[in-house]
């Protein structure tokens, strides 16, 4: 089997099997390598977390009360940062799975980073829906389990596919993140000359010893795994924009919901992706394998997905005018023009505009300016959330019934706090596990001719 | 060793065997019946006399419990011993009283109904009062009662909360310490045996058993001096009859035969004592059921948005200064025969012509009605143009007064407040009343009370006056107490109480002032002495006696007085200042006696929506001119008094009026009312109690939040309100007003059955809301609450829209696109809504745990307990009228924060609702408690539930009969006819949520002839 031509770009610099080896693992391995700025974000993003815990404590002994919803915005920031979280995961899955399935081997630097990061922005994401509801202890409820009083959950309520479609994501991108560790954990276990870290490796590594036959059913474990995520990719955001696009609140019930989230999703993904990748491989040394031409591509697709999602905004615009009804057209006039027109326009400008530097290549190489223009998208993409859930409630179909809504601290105490876990838990990742799939990099060189006796091209950003 | 033990037992077993040839023996010796207990006995072994000598013979002796046994044992006692002083901590304190003899008609479950009255300014309305076992819990309007006819208005629902309210005075106190009864009637009978100054103040009062006694009082110390003070006192009305008649008169309307009514700035829905009878004849009056065409006109002049004007055919905002110029126009035209050229201030002539023809032309059914802060002399002019119309005998009858001293209150409350600043008063007994607080700020009265040598308060709360005065003594509440109350047309009631004093050292004026005479009885003798003296039953008096009480009020209404009316030429005064300042009552805490409701406090404000707040009304046109916004602060001065209050910018306020309401600000007050909004009593003056022409009017410093439950000034309701106008009905019998491209019934092309009622001959519940009845005076809306255990959940959270009312009475304003200014005189149309409960509901698929579902009636349920809180039912409820418990509201009430005494605010609860607690979503369901209750008895009788026997609690209230509930599947229903009615509409039909609630459109029946 002819191997297709693989962009030698991916992977830069003088490498051998041994120099990956070593790259990558030695950040697990020689816990010297994190300097002072580890324990810096790591203390920052702890404090954080605790803000989290105080925040949930307060919640579960006050009443949700202690948020900003009220009777015509039931959902406010609890179900925004709730999308917002489930969105950003999105770019794992994409990575790890469409991207392994269409035999594209430059995800192989990213992918484990990716769905990292997706397990635990799941993490996150699953926090808001079961700390929303006026009474978390009976969150249980929605799942279907057999009880005396033979009672089921409402099939018909988008929550209760919510529930399966964002516990099986997480169920899927865990096993699936767990099962591409194993040879990696492996490496480390025979790396390492810490004792803890080679028992806790070795169980977890499953015995791993490198044999064909573990090869073997590694890769039909995996490829299975990759066929069971692709789909969720899709289900998951068409499931969660289920949520609104069934019911009949204006501003909601919008047809185009399912591909506009999962494009939203990717593209905040993506960017995401950006603004946590581009800071770590230049703390650890990793730029030669993530290397520009995989910022260069994932910068294109966010360019890519941020016009799907700008040709959403004015899908709504147009759906708004087309539908003629009275109320749709209040609302788009409500979200141009009433009290929280600074949140559309500046949605406007970070969705819509900011992403457009992405056609220059000049910029796409500029890695400062790519890192600040996927801060914006992740801003714009949280204040998208913010336009659709809680400003589309508060105008109503009897207009008696209109009312402001407001966060408060304590709905900011929360979501920086989820801020906080995720970055704690980024953190640990990176220090603790192998950020970069060692054995999928060195397949990819293999793939590419080999140990490299002399530096491929190199080509680095203007930082 | 083990087996050595065992052949010990053994050997001991042996020796204790009994020997029965000894037993026999024994017994062969006895002679005669012989009775033992056991064989043992007969033995007469030594065991058995130990056992018998021993007085506790199975227990364990000391000696046989080993060190640490003892020790373990002692511990546990100890420990034990200390939990059990626990009780009532964490260890349930439980005191069950069994009914030693269970009470005749009393049956656990069960409520029962009491009449009674409730008297407010000195006059009554029949009430009907749900009593279950044993305490009161809802306070209905009682039928038979002329001035209630069925209905209460918010207060009256309100009073319940009063009654039950942990803040109320219980303690009998002297200089603040705590004092007895005996000891405060030796110290005051002692008082008034020195003779001296003596001063009784009350408010109105209009109990004939209590103004027996008061004249009893004065009797008996020649020196004492009875003064009354009302801050609503009706000085206008009865003056102005003076005026006219030569003796103070009580005017009573009657809607039924007015055909054509002026309103003077009178708010004759919301002001007058009668307003609950005005505002069902007046309704009755432009009910549109069936075929019937007709309606009255309304012709409104307000100087404040008032429920009259809210209802008018015709509304003109004007300055209170220019209605009698109005009044003037018109009289001259009646007199004249004819139009004349000069108008009226901003009133153009053409109105006024078009406005005397109408009444001419209807001539013996048509009404001019004065405003209650009007001056006497246009109440006087008003009465005379009744007269010239022919109305008097017909649509406006007068009877003798309903004050029992109906002279005016002001120069009399003057010269106390001279006396007691000259601290010529020795004794100031105060029944009722906080005139430290609400007299007018010129009396100084607050200082003026420190200066009594002796003074007393009876009151129901510890407030301003009672902190003044050297006693103060609790009040029992008109639910625990004896009486009696003439209504607004005269009819005697009897105030009969519901339960025992929640507080023994509470009395009430009744018995205060018989034991002050040295003669102290109990209301209920007091009451009966009095009736039976003053033969106020014919006949039997024990029968008459007990058909009063069962009956709620004596038959018979006051004698109508016939009267001519003299009128004098009066000069009208003319406006003088930039701005006029009117004060008005609050619609819900009235005075201010309510301030510590929470249910009155968060009740909505029919025009503003405003809760928890009053507010300087101003129009938009002045707020510009003053350059201040709602939420500004506004400083009023007048005569060296000065107030800051914050804006409210109210469209429909006429220019140049600035309205203040009364009953704010209470420095001392229960948790509720403290220091809520702000006290303009300061600015009122004691000659000009209404209205104050001369005042400076500037925008201040500061800013202010208010809580309200509407944020916009809605200019149309679009589709949502119809309104049509009769005209337009005439000429079409099928009309649908307004929007009629939406066609009626069944016309939108649908796939769906037009009504889906399942099998089986199960009622169908549907309602209909007649917005052309509804005057948006809020009743419903407190009644919903009481009925239905509905929390009170503070101005902070009123602010951030999470109040919990199950029915909302939604505004809307209605313009005329011709008019230069949209704001300056808007049409306000009143829409109650409350849950429509959806034939295909969207709240209901979307619940994830299935917590709110359809029955086989139709309701739509929500199951509390199963409810997890996601809310997303509110989100997809077009209609938003699905509240959420945020916060454990209930434990939260500030009345609940208070230790030991708020467990009282338990009793209030309506035993057949849920409490609903945090977390859990809460609608409207109809009154289903009420629809299981008819059920029951129907199914007890073994026949359907009978039309209109299942009555909602918003229904049963309503002063207009808007509301209409009953079984839509019975053809023959009273509701089903009016839901196939051509005025009757789906709310957001289109939505094909298919409500069974249906609104009935408003109509209004405007004069052709005057434009806009």
């Amino acid at each position: 089997m002819a191997i297709p031509q693989i962009d030698p770009s991916l992977i830069e610099g003088k490498q051998n099997y041994g120099t990956i080896d070593e790259m990558i693992a030695s950040v697990v391995t020689d816990q010297k390598r994190h300097k002072r700025i580890w324990f810096i974000v790591f203390g920052l993003a702890f404090l954080l977390m605790n803000c989290l815990i105080v925040a949930v404590t307060w919640l579960l002994y006050r009443g949700i009360g202690i948020w900003g919803n009220n009777v015509p915005v039931g959902w406010g920031l609890d179900i925004v940062n709730f999308v917002w979280w489930i969105g950003i995961g999105h770019a794992g899955t994409l990575i790890s799975a469409i991207l392994l399935l269409l035999r594209q081997p430059w995800r192989n630097s990213i992918n484990r980073f990716a769905e990292a990061m997706t397990i635990f922005a799941v993490m996150c994401a699953g926090l808001y829906p079961l700390l929303h509801t006026g009474r978390p202890w009976l969150a249980y409820w929605m799942f279907p389990y057999t009880n005396i009083l033979g009672l089921w959950p409402q099939f018909r309520s988008p929550l209760i596919w919510d529930v399966f479609a964002v516990s099986t994501y997480f169920t899927v991108s865990l096993l699936f993140w767990y099962i591409g560790l194993v040879p990696d954990l492996a490496t480390i276990r025979d790396r390492t000359r810490n004792k803890f870290a080679r028992t806790i490796c070795g169980a977890a590594s499953l015995g791993w010893r490198g044999a064909g036959r573990h090869w073997h059913r590694y890769e039909q474990a995996y490829m299975l795994l990759a066929g069971l995520s692709t789909p969720l990719v899709l289900s998951v955001h068409s499931i969660v924009s289920f949520d609104f696009a069934v019911s009949i609140v204006p501003g909601w019930n919008v047809t185009l919901f399912p591909p506009y989230f999962v494009a939203g999703a990717v593209f905040a993904g993506f960017a995401m992706v950006l603004n946590l990748l581009i800071p770590v491989r230049a703390m650890y040394g990793l730029k030669e394998l993530i290397t520009m031409k995989h910022i260069d591509w994932m910068a294109k697709i966010m360019l890519a997905t941020g016009l799907i999602v700008f040709y959403g905004y004015i899908c709504e615009v147009f759906y708004a005018w087309y539908s003629a009804t009275n109320v749709e057209l209040t609302l788009l006039m409500w979200r141009f023009t009433g009290p929280y027109m600074w949140f559309y326009w500046s949605l406007i400008l970070c969705n819509g505009i900011i992403p457009q530097l992405m056609w220059w290549p000049k910029l796409r190489k500029n890695l400062v300016v790519i890192w600040i223009v996927a801060f914006f998208v992740n801003i714009g993409m949280w204040l998208e959330r913010f336009v659709i859930i809680p400003v589309s409630l508060t105008k109503n179909y009897l207009p008696a019934s209109d009312r402001l809504y407001m966060p408060t601290f304590w709905d900011w105490m929360m979501f920086a706090g989820t801020i906080g876990m995720f970055m704690v838990l980024l953190f640990l990742f990176i220090r603790f596990l192998p950020s970069i799939n060692i054995f999928e990099v060195k397949d990819l060189l293999y793939k590419m001719g080999g140990p490299r006796t002399k530096p491929a091209h190199h080509e680095e950003g203007q930082a | 060793m083990e087996i050595a033990g065992q052949q010990e037992l053994v050997m001991d077993s042996s020796e204790t065997q009994l020997n029965l040839e000894a037993v026999r023996e024994k017994l062969a010796g006895k002679t005669g019946k012989e009775f033992w207990r056991s064989l043992e006995e007969v033995a007469e072994t030594q065991e058995f006399q130990a056992w018998v000598e021993d007085e506790f013979p199975h227990r364990a002796s000391i000696s046989e419990v080993d060190r640490r046994s003892f020790l373990k044992y002692m511990g546990a006692s100890l420990a034990l011993a200390g939990l059990s002083g626990c009780r009532g901590m964490f260890l349930p304190q439980k005191k069950i009283v069994p009914y030693v003899n269970q009470p005749e008609e009393l049956v656990p479950g069960k409520p029962l109904f009491y009449a009674t009255v409730m008297s407010l300014g000195g006059y009554a309305t029949g009430l009907l009062v749900e009593q279950a076992t044993g305490r009161p819990i809802k306070i209905e309007g009682n039928p038979e009662h002329p001035a209630s006819l069925g209905a209460t208005d918010a207060i009256m629902q309100g009073a319940l909360l009063d009654f039950y309210d942990p803040d109320r005075s219980q303690d009998i106190l002297e200089e603040g310490r705590f004092g007895t009864w005996d000891s405060f009637l030796a110290a005051a009978r002692a008082r008034l045996a020195a003779g001296g100054a003596i001063r009784l103040l009350t408010g109105t009062i209009g109990s004939p058993v209590l103004a027996a006694q008061i004249e009893a009082f004065l009797r008996q110390f020649p020196s004492a001096k009875w003064v009354q003070y009302e801050p609503g006192a009706r000085e206008g009305a009865l003056e102005g009859a003076r005026q006219a008649f030569g003796r103070p008169l009580n005017p009573v309307y009657h809607f039924r035969e007015a055909d054509v009514v002026v309103s003077l700035d009178c708010d004759f829905l919301g002001d007058l004592p009668g307003k609950l009878r005005y505002a069902r004849d007046f309704a009755d009056g432009r009910r549109l059921e069936g075929n019937d065409r007709t309606m009255n006109r309304l012709y409104a002049f307000e100087s404040t948005p008032g429920l009259a004007g809210g209802v008018a055919d015709h509304r003109w905002p004007v300055r209170p200064s220019e209605v009698p110029a109005i009044a003037q126009g018109l009289w001259a035209r009646i007199n004249a025969g004819g139009d004349l050229a000069e108008g009226a201030g901003q009133v153009p002539a053409a109105v006024l012509n078009s406005i005397a023809k109408d009444l001419m032309a209807h001539r013996g059914r048509s009404l001019v009605l004065p405003g209650e802060g009007q001056p006497a002399e246009l109440h006087a002019l008003a009465h005379a143009i009744n007269a010239a119309l022919g109305s008097i005998g017909t649509s406006v009858t007068y009877t003798q007064p309903v004050e029992i001293s109906p002279e005016p209150q002001a120069p009399a409350l003057r010269e106390l407040a001279g006396e007691l600043h000259a601290g010529k008063v020795e004794a100031l007994i105060i029944l009722g009343g906080n005139p430290a607080y609400d007299a007018p700020g010129d009396l100084k009265f607050a200082e003026a009370i420190k200066k009594a040598a002796f003074s007393v308060h009876l009151s129901l709360f510890g407030d301003e006056t009672s902190a003044l005065c050297t006693w103060h003594l609790p009040e029992t509440h008109f639910l625990e107490a004896w009486g009696d109350g003439r209504a607004y047309d005269g009819t005697l009631s009897i105030q009969q109480p519901l339960i025992e004093p929640l507080y023994p050292t509470a009395h009430s004026a009744l018995e205060l002032l018989s034991a002050l005479r040295n003669k102290p009885k109990g209301g209920y003798d007091l009451v009966r002495e009095h009736h039976r003296a003053a033969s106020t039953f014919s006949g039997d008096f024990e029968k008459a006696w007990r058909k009063a009480l069962h009956d709620g009020f004596v038959p018979g209404a006051g004698a109508v007085v016939a009267v001519t009316p003299t009128v004098t030429r009066w000069a009208a005064p003319a406006a003088s200042g930039e701005f006029e300042v009117v004060f008005k009552l609050d619609p819900s805490v009235h005075d201010g006696r309510f301030a510590n409701n929470g249910w009155m406090q968060e009740l909505p404000r029919p025009w503003t929506k405003l809760t928890w707040d009053n507010a300087a009304l101003v129009s938009p046109g002045s707020a510009e001119k003053l350059g201040v916004q709602t939420g500004q602060m506004l400083e009023i001065e007048q005569g060296g008094a000065k107030i800051v209050t914050p804006v409210w910018v109210l469209p429909g306020q006429p220019d140049g009026v600035v309205t203040l309401t009364l009953g704010f600000g209470r420095e001392k007050c229960g948790i509720i009312g403290q220091e809520v909004g702000h006290n303009v009593y300061p600015l009122r003056k004691s000659d000009q109690p209404w209205l104050l022409t001369d005042a400076s009017v500037k925008k201040g410093s500061g800013q202010y939040k208010f809580a309200s439950t509407q944020i916009h000034h809605d200019l149309g309701g679009k589709d949502v309100v119809r309104v049509g106008t009769l005209e337009e009905m005439r000429a079409n019998p099928n009309f649908q007003p307004a929007h009629a491209h939406h066609g009626g019934h069944g016309d939108l092309p649908s796939l769906y059955p037009k009504e889906i009622f399942p099998e089986g001959d199960l009622p169908q519940w549907g309602m209909t809301v007649d917005m052309n009845a509804c005057i948006g005076c809020n009743a419903c809306v407190t009644a919903c609450q009481a009925e239905n255990n509905t929390p009170v959940v503070g101005k902070s959270q009123v602010a951030r829209g999470r109040e919990m009312h199950w029915i909302r009475i939604d505004r809307y304003y209605q313009t005329d696109k011709k008019s230069d200014d949209p704001l300056a005189n808007p049409q306000p149309v009143f829409q109650p809504v409350m849950c429509v409960h959806c034939e295909s509901a969207p709240c209901e698929p979307v619940c994830p745990v299935a917590a709110t579902v359809h029955s086989h009636e139709g309701l739509n349920q929500m199951i509390y307990n199963r409810c997890i809180g996601t809310r997303y039912c509110s989100n997809n409820c077009p209609y938003k009228v699905r509240r959420f418990n945020f916060l454990d509201y209930p434990h939260l009430q500030k009345q609940f924060t208070g230790g030991e005494r708020p467990k009282l605010l338990k009793l209030l609860n309506n035993p057949d609702v849920s409490v609903r607690s945090r977390g859990v979503m809460e609608k409207c369901t109809y009154c289903v408690q009420r629809i299981n209750e008819a059920r029951i008895e129907a199914k007890k009788e073994r026949r359907p539930i009978r039309d209109g026997e299942v009555v909602t609690a918003c229904q049963q209230v309503c002063p207009t009969r808007a509301i209409t509930f009953g079984n839509i599947a019975d053809k023959d229903s009273k509701v089903a006819h009016l839901r196939h009615d051509p005025r009757g509409y789906l709310l957001l039909e289109e939505l094909n949520v298919r409500p069974r609630t249906t609104h009935l459109a408003k109509v209004r029946n405007p004069n052709p002839e005057i434009q806009a």
